[in-house]
């Protein structure tokens, strides 16, 4: 089984998160980048298809030489090799496009994916990837397993869990429960050196937005205290002020 | 013209489709159309008729794919010639956004919460970095895929007739099978929860957590306790938050009867909405909260549960 894992590199989860000129970029700073752990659901999952079916994992990546760094701890946790496809990126449509590229020039018979980066939350890029290869697709996967020549799969589905089973080649998102990420050991450390990365530069840049400003959340106001004997009030503002229930 | 995709659970249009119809008719001069596959009754389709939706497309009835999906509703959007597509951002909703809006070749935003700014192109704001920041993006293609945040629109009404018209399309063999479907039953497990009711010393022993699940049931929550709760065995350990404990991050944290100590604090802190409820005013889960109420747990909870009851879906 041939697997592309699509990887995408993002700010740790404890960054304190700032823009700068004028809003309009993310400080990155002092930030410190890893694989997005969704991404790095999908990448142990792909590992484990392939201890147990045979195969290669790739992973592929849409981003300038800085993510380096981040791509080899992909491959210390045991991808055999990695792409990256050498431009900034700027929105799904174009991340997406050049990775399905990756997919057509090279054959795989698996692409996973995270169910969103969680810089830009979009989670688009596998249903992108799915409808530019006109493959089917699986979104937020709990399960992913193959057997009987089919993949089959566990998601989640608004209030509840659905098993879902699929001929090859499909695209899935890898969704929290799915397996236990991997820890690289000093083995896969050093094997990652000499693991081939290979860079190719992007064929379009063709976008379909455009992220010009950004803010950050209003700071958190002084708390406000409801009245002891009107308690019932706080759904009411749950409810209609926060819109938190409904 | 604005369409919306009308998702249908179980043969209903929830509240997010509303909530889309509301959206779409805020930004259209000329009527609404809603897409949707499956099989709906009539009093359904007149639900959509009350948030200005004035015509409904109902494709053939079929299985979930979201290849499947995308083919139809494909069809019946170019037919209507949509510029506009709303859709909520369920998981449903975000799996066929992204295919829809390569299949219409339309630019794609996903966890919108405003109604779109056109004065200067075409720009909405969709929360990023897990809720840390916001990021405001214009869309620059002619037309456009907008998915929604359920509950970051409130719903308008905007009564008006409604047609139906049925799409026969062809539907090709789905390449995705569905051999299960379980709903949840029982218990949200913890960390995956939106909203958590949590409670400690405050409730005075075991035998007194009937009324923290039967609020967590009302709200959908999951129940969670303090530490100093589940190392005297009231709790299990599995409900522990805290730095020892879980950490969770949900939309609402609802805490009963807990101090609020730093340990506290640090597996809780990045919920989005923090309730405190403490009988004394000094306790430092108030400097972390964003709304709270000084008072006895055994008098509170009762006020707040039959609030839950009246004013809920």
């Amino acid at each position: 089984m041939k697997i592309l894992v699509c990887m995408s590199v993002v700010p740790d989860t404890t960054t304190k998160i700032s823009f700068i000129e004028n809003n309009t970029k993310f400080n990155t700073q002092g930030v410190q980048f890893i694989i997005n752990p969704y991404d790095e659901l999908s990448l142990t999952k792909a590992i484990e298809l392939v201890e147990k079916n045979g195969g290669t994992v790739t992973v592929a990546t849409v981003g300038l030489a800085d993510t380096e760094p981040v791509i080899r701890k992909a491959l210390a946790i045991g991808a055999n090799d990695a792409i990256r496809i050498n431009a900034e990126p700027k929105d799904g449509l174009q991340v997406a496009s050049l990775l399905a590229e990756i997919v057509k020039n090279n054959g795989y018979d698996l692409v996973l994916t995270g169910r969103e980066s969680i810089d830009y939350n979009g989670g688009q890029i596998c249903g992108l990837i799915a409808e530019l290869l006109q493959w089917p697709a699986v979104n937020v996967c709990t399960k992913i397993d193959f057997a009987d020549g089919s993949m089959q799969f566990e998601r989640d589905i608004d209030g509840g869990r659905q098993n879902v089973s699929s001929k090859l080649p499909v695209v899935a998102s890898a969704q929290k429960d799915l397996c236990e990420p991997r820890i690289p050991n000093m083995k896969g450390i050093m094997a990652a050196r000499t693991k081939p990365l290979t860079v190719v530069e992007p064929n379009s840049n063709e976008i379909g937005s455009d992220f010009y400003q950004f803010e950050n959340p209003v700071a958190k106001q002084a708390v406000r205290m409801i009245d002891a004997n009107q308690a019932g009030d706080l759904i009411n503002i749950l409810k209609n002020e926060i819109k938190i229930l409904s | 013209m604005i369409g919306i995709y009308a998702e249908l659970s179980e043969g209903k249009f929830k509240k997010s489709v509303l909530e889309a119809a509301s959206y779409a008719n805020q930004i259209s001069a000329s009527g609404v159309i809603a897409f949707c596959v499956g099989e709906v009754s009539n009093e359904e389709i007149q639900k959509l008729s009350k948030y200005g939706v004035s015509k409904i497309v109902v494709c053939n009835a079929s299985e979930f794919d979201s290849q499947n999906y995308t083919k139809q509703l494909t069809e019946a959007i170019l037919k209507e010639n949509i510029q506009t597509l709303i859709v909520a951002n369920t998981y449903e909703g975000k799996s066929l956004s992204a295919r829809l809006s390569i299949s219409l070749n339309a630019s794609l935003a996903t966890n919108v919460i405003s109604l779109p700014e056109t004065s200067n192109g075409f720009s909405v704001k969709r929360s990023v970095f897990s809720g840390k920041g916001f990021a405001y993006v214009k869309l620059t293609k002619d037309k456009k895929v907008i998915s929604i945040t359920p509950n970051s629109i409130d719903l308008v009404e905007k009564p008006t007739e409604i047609i139906t018209e049925k799409l026969d399309s062809n539907i090709s063999e789905s390449q995705t099978k569905i051999t299960g479907t379980h709903k949840a039953a029982g218990k949200i497990p913890l960390t995956e929860a939106e909203i958590v009711v949590s409670a400690g010393r405050g409730l005075k022993g075991p035998e007194n957590w009937g009324m923290v699940e039967e609020l967590a049931d009302l709200l959908g929550a999951a129940t969670a306790c303090s530490k100093p709760v589940s190392d005297m065995g009231w709790r299990p350990h599995s409900e522990h938050v805290g730095q020892t404990g879980i950490t969770i991050k949900p939309n609402l944290y609802i805490a009963i009867g807990i101090s609020g100590a730093i340990q506290h604090l640090a597996g809780v802190s990045s919920s989005k909405v923090i309730v405190a409820i403490n009988k004394d005013p000094e306790a430092p889960f108030f400097k972390a909260a964003d709304i709270g109420i000084v008072g006895d747990a055994f008098e509170i909870l009762p006020q707040i549960i039959a609030a839950a009851k009246t004013n809920l879906n």
